[in-house]
């Protein structure tokens, strides 16, 4: 019977010819991460244990992100529990406030991630890395724990879904714009379980940018993970960036798909979801005016420099909207370099808009941005459940870069045609 | 295993961030995080929640973030069980490592109404309603994931060497 481009990974991870959807398997870990709110439980189920050496101090990595640089004296032990673990336990890959970034932004541009991986985070958004081909998926801390003892974890092999992919995005719009319309087209329990496939010849006009940030929202729509096919565009980025050399998986051309849609990029149009879930899609062109008060443009799904390279374009030359306050948050330190000399750093601070560290911050209401009662913000994160970025009663509507962009200039939820041609 | 306890009945696509919302993310604390256990979505959980009691809700239950301080301040706010029509993921999984139980049926989860008295019998696949009278059967879990379960979660597994 065929596989899916997933269960070869799987398969090939688990010293298996053959698995199929349903099947319990053992599978050896590529990498293992956690952050500084997922680790510090790890460590403690890790100690618990009773091992003494993480299985391979190069395949374990931790990136202090969430609520670093600490912003209260809580997050600043959990950072010294991480940093003091991985400091006993001689781990290679440990990124504190200097050389750390957003974590899904981080590691692929760290190369520790390549095409043919089998990678476990404690972050839900490790979803991300199946952008390079990689089998890439979001566990607790427990897994986590027991990835770092004995560099393995358990999985039922999901079934897939097949997104096949035609035809060539327009102006201003991106690949969150992509997954935001799949996740309001089967809900965000549509894929539960099962994996995201990505294939066909409109891959060639996704960035690996967009495709990061496609795969990225995979766990949005409730799936097990996100994954596309491996390219020219993949294999030029992995070279750049890893030593390794990336393992290329095809599904079988009789694999078993529970359905597939075809879908057609030039369609595509600027899209937001509304509160309180991804899945309340709308495209802007229906929408009525709805008045923000803050944007936000980062995190692990659009923090990249071909995502800050959008929004500089829309806003260069313009101001922020009065009673709008527009955080932008550059994924890495290198990204933050490479946005400060090509000058988009320059266009965001003379438009009004700050310019933060890297850091998860305001996506998950931890710090640098978070809403009072009754405010409404524009994000290009990943996630508008209740609370999430603030006040119980507080609204966040996601969109691309280019949308949230143009919203910090007009102060309301806006395409960027508007804004460019004003 | 078996449990007893009185139903405290959600809806659907309850997610980790109204679970545990993120800003009592600086701790790891069980008891602590109970204390903030379900604050966004129901500011009475808390004060009414006893030991034993038994969570109710619709599809995709814990669906968002990966935090395993979810699943815990569950089981530390004294919630013996969790049944729902489906569950997310990484909040499936993360209860089964953890070992707070968890059954996933459609029927049971439209039929069992807050404040119902549930006694469950997972040994027997069984759900028996005190209130009503109604059983509803439910799926054992796969032979691998049970051996999880008995063994009191997957730290334990590890260090009996029943997973290794």
């Amino acid at each position: 019977m065929g596989m899916t481009m997933t269960q070869k990974i799987l398969a090939a991870h688990a010293g298996l010819d053959q698995v199929e959807a349903g099947q319990l398997i053992l599978v050896n870990l590529d990498l293992v991460l956690g952050n500084d709110i997922t680790s510090p439980v790890a460590i403690k189920a890790f100690k618990n244990m009773g091992k003494e050496q993480v299985f391979d101090k190069e395949k374990v990595t931790m990136v202090m992100d969430h609520f670093a640089p600490n912003k209260d004296i809580k997050a600043a032990q959990q950072c010294m529990m991480c940093r003091d673990f991985c400091g006993d336990q001689e781990i290679t890959n440990f990124y504190d406030v200097g050389q750390m970034g957003i974590e899904h932004a981080l590691l692929p541009e760290k190369g520790l991630v390549v095409s043919g991986d089998a990678v476990i985070g404690a972050d839900s958004h490790t979803c991300t890395y199946g952008a390079l081909g990689a089998f890439s998926t979001g566990v607790g801390s427990t897994d986590m724990a027991c990835g770092m003892a004995i560099g393995k974890a358990w999985f039922k092999v999901p079934s897939a879904i097949k997104f096949e992919l035609k035809g060539k995005l327009n102006q201003y719009i991106s690949g969150k714009d992509v997954i935001l319309h799949i996740i309001g087209m089967i809900g965000v329990d549509g894929a539960l379980y099962k994996s995201m496939e990505f294939v066909g010849e409109g891959l060639a006009s996704l960035s690996m940018a967009d495709r990061l940030c496609m795969a990225n929202m995979a766990i949005e729509a409730g799936a097990k993970n996100g994954i596309f096919a491996v390219d020219d565009i993949t294999k030029t980025y992995v070279k750049a960036h890893s030593d390794r050399e990336p393992v290329v998986y095809e599904a079988d051309p009789d694999a078993i798909y529970e359905k597939t849609y075809v879908i057609d990029l030039s369609e595509i149009k600027h899209t937001v979801s509304f509160p309180h879930l991804p899945e309340n899609t709308h495209t802007v062109d229906e929408i009525d005016e709805i008045k923000i008060q803050q944007v936000v443009i980062g995190s692990c799904t659009n923090g990249r420099l071909e995502d800050l390279k959008a929004a500089a374009e829309i806003m260069q030359g313009k101001k922020v909207a009065k009673n709008v306050r527009c955080i932008v948050i550059p994924a890495t330190q290198k990204i933050y370099l490479e946005a400060m000399e090509a000058g988009y750093l320059k266009t965001f601070i003379e438009c009004g808009a700050v310019v933060s560290t890297p850091t998860c911050g305001p996506c998950l209401g931890g710090y640098m941005g978070i809403l009072a009662e009754g405010e409404r913000a524009v994000a290009t994160t990943n996630r508008n459940f209740i609370g999430r970025m603030g006040h119980v009663d507080s609204e966040i509507y996601l969109a691309s870069p280019e949308v949230a962009a143009a919203s910090a200039i007009t102060g309301k939820i806006s395409a960027p045609e508007e804004v460019v041609n004003a | 295993m078996k449990m007893t306890g009185k139903v405290i009945k959600y809806g659907d696509n309850v997610d980790t961030d109204v679970i545990i919302p993120a800003r009592y993310l600086n701790t790891s604390d069980h008891k602590e995080l109970a204390s903030h256990c379900m604050e966004d979505l129901d500011k009475t959980f808390t004060e009414r929640v006893q030991p034993g009691d038994i969570m109710v809700a619709g599809w995709n239950f814990g669906c968002g973030s990966s935090r395993e301080h979810a699943p815990i301040a569950i089981k530390a706010s004294g919630i013996s069980l969790v049944i729902a029509k489906s569950f997310a993921r990484i909040f499936y999984r993360n209860s089964i490592n953890i070992g707070l139980a968890i059954v996933e049926s459609e029927q049971a989860a439209d039929a069992i109404q807050e404040g119902n008295k549930i006694t469950a019998d997972l040994d027997h696949g069984v759900l028996h309603n005190e209130t009503t009278g109604e059983d509803y059967q439910i799926e054992p879990f796969p032979a691998f994931i049970q051996t999880i379960i008995e063994n009191g979660g997957l730290v334990a597994s590890i260090k009996n060497g029943s997973i290794k």
